[in-house]
């Protein structure tokens, strides 16, 4: 691929205090790409992420988004250089519907600044984006109900029509199948997949290696915080060392390349 | 006509304090415990530039200014502290007033300030322009409530983290929260100042922080119009029964504990949930 990178995390070490979290870990995102990270518990994902988005800061290393340095930059700034993340935890503002939920992040224009907040009223637009949002994700017939009874599977759509309006370049989801029973975790990957495939760059955490094998093109994987596979998933899990990795779950790793084998991909 | 021209002036003043701290504690979520202060650096403010010989009215927008850039300053502890943590802070801000008042001969030490020139209005006057000051400052905390600043606000006192991952900056909101409801007791503490034409550092104590605090609990944090009902009953109470003025700190910090106890969305909590109840009936 003779593109630029949209994401280029560059030797990025995480340290907190002694114990390092994130080692040494480079790695690139392609425009148009759907990226698995993967990796047992505590191999430094959910901080990989975190060091992208500002969370934590990189200890060491460097993140570019399309080529504009992001470590030391807080939170918010990064996300208006176009960085968008699903959080594991869905966590939706109780005190507004669903649909005012997702319009508060479509008014990334007029929130810029507390001056130009002041200084706008209508949100008639928003409102407009947010239903066109909650439609995508399969969810607009709740517009107007409160997230408080909401089931958790409606929430975690919630959470990625909410990070979608923020139109991004690079959507980060952080275990979106996470809690989900089997038949919900295949429908909202379904649904990852539909955003991928109407142009989304996507990266995407899991520890559902099913749903990873059948969505992702490209897989990442970590383990005690060190990169130790980056490829294509059929290959990537059946590397021993990547099988050593999952401890005890070389079984499961060889029971998804099987099933791979037998499933046609998405292009 | 006199008690009734001179309790309406109290009732605007109380009005517009209550909704000043509504905006920074019950819009933006940020608590604070030592809003008095604000009211009190608009009272030294405007009574020391009437003695330097200002009209009154040009002593309200510099009251505003310096209370307002004391209160971007005080604003700044809350974007490294949680919450309980600035309640102590903001706590330290009124004792830290007081006891800097004390020490200064130039703004009257103890003993205070009076004597200072008033407003020139007239007693009706001066109650019309404290009226009309009050429903200003219920029009913009309606307005901004309407405004996008507002909805972000909203959004800061539920869960600041979630909105940093929507790309709102924080610390600037908060600020800005702080500046707009400091100037505004700024203003309410001009006028405090040439309505009672005396002013210590007691006047300005931790029990006045309280007590608007109280104001804006009972009515129901957040909620304009409810606010602006309490502050109007509570600050009319202590002319009408004596042992309420005796006894203001247990009156008032037991409204506070009886309120964040069974109704802790206050007066407007307690009437929604009421219409509700016979909505339900029906």
């Amino acid at each position: 691929m003779s593109t630029q990178p949209l994401l280029k995390v560059e030797k990025v070490t995480v340290r907190f205090g002694g114990l390092t979290a994130v080692s040494q870990v480079s790695f690139d995102v392609h425009p148009g790409e759907l990226l698995g990270l993967i990796g047992p518990n505590g191999a430094g994902k959910t901080t990989m992420l975190r060091a992208i988005t500002g969370v934590v800061n990189a200890t060491e290393g460097e993140v570019y988004l399309s080529g504009s340095p992001l470590v030391g930059l807080p939170i918010e700034k990064r996300i208006r250089q176009g960085l968008s993340l699903s959080q594991q935890l869905v966590r939706p503002l109780r005190n507004m519907s669903l649909l005012e939920n997702v319009a508060l992040a479509a008014g990334g224009q007029k929130t810029a600044s507390p001056l130009r907040a002041l200084g706008h009223v209508s949100n008639a637009d928003e409102l407009a984006l947010g239903m066109q949002m909650l439609e995508k994700v399969g969810i607009a017939d709740r517009a107007h109900q409160m997230p408080g009874t909401q089931p958790l599977g409606i929430l975690k759509r919630l959470e990625l029509a909410r990070a979608l309006a923020l139109k991004p370049q690079l959507f980060l989801l952080d275990e979106p199948l996470a809690g989900l029973n089997s038949s919900e975790a295949r429908a909202l990957a379904n649904t990852i997949a539909d955003i991928h495939r109407s142009g989304m760059t996507v990266v995407l955490i899991e520890h559902n290696l099913s749903e990873v094998m059948r969505l992702c093109q490209r897989l990442i994987v970590l383990d005690n915080g060190k990169k130790i596979g980056d490829g294509v998933p059929r290959e990537v899990m059946q590397d021993p060392v990547v099988q050593a990795a999952y401890l005890g779950g070389d079984t499961l790793a060889t029971s998804h390349s099987n099933e791979l084998t037998q499933e046609p991909h998405h292009a | 006509m006199d008690y009734e021209i001179s309790l309406l002036t109290t009732i605007g003043i109380s009005v517009m304090f209550a909704l000043s701290l509504n905006l920074i504690t019950g819009f933006c979520g940020q608590i604070s415990l030592g809003h008095a202060a604000f009211l009190g650096v608009g009272a030294y403010t405007s009574a020391m530039l009437t003695k330097a010989g200002l009209p009154f009215l040009l002593t309200i927008p510099a009251s505003m200014a310096l209370a307002g850039l004391l209160g971007i300053i005080v604003g700044m502890a809350s974007l490294r502290v949680r919450a309980d943590f600035l309640a102590i802070t903001t706590m330290g801000v009124v004792f830290l007033f007081i006891g800097l008042v004390r020490q200064q001969e130039w703004l009257g030490g103890e003993m205070g300030l009076s004597g200072f020139p008033d407003s020139g209005l007239g007693k009706t006057g001066f109650m019309l322009l404290t009226l009309l000051l009050a429903a200003l400052t219920a029009a913009i905390s309606l307005y901004i409530q309407k405004a996008w600043i507002g909805r972000v606000f909203n959004g800061i006192a539920e869960d600041e983290d979630t909105m940093r991952v929507l790309g709102i900056d924080v610390p600037s909101y908060k600020l800005a929260a702080f500046a707009i409801g400091t100037a505004l007791a700024g203003a309410a503490g001009a006028l405090y100042a040439s309505h009672l034409k005396f002013i210590g550092p007691d006047s300005f104590s931790f029990v006045e922080s309280i007590t608007v605090l109280s104001m804006v609990v009972v009515g129901g944090i957040g909620s304009v119009v409810w606010v602006a009902i309490a502050a109007a009953v509570l600050s009319a109470l202590p002319g009408w029964f004596q042992f309420i003025g005796d006894y203001k700190l247990l009156v008032y910090g037991g409204l506070l504990f009886v309120m964040m106890r069974f109704s802790p969305h206050g007066l407007a909590g307690m009437v929604k949930a009421m219409s509700r109840k016979q909505e339900g009936a029906q």
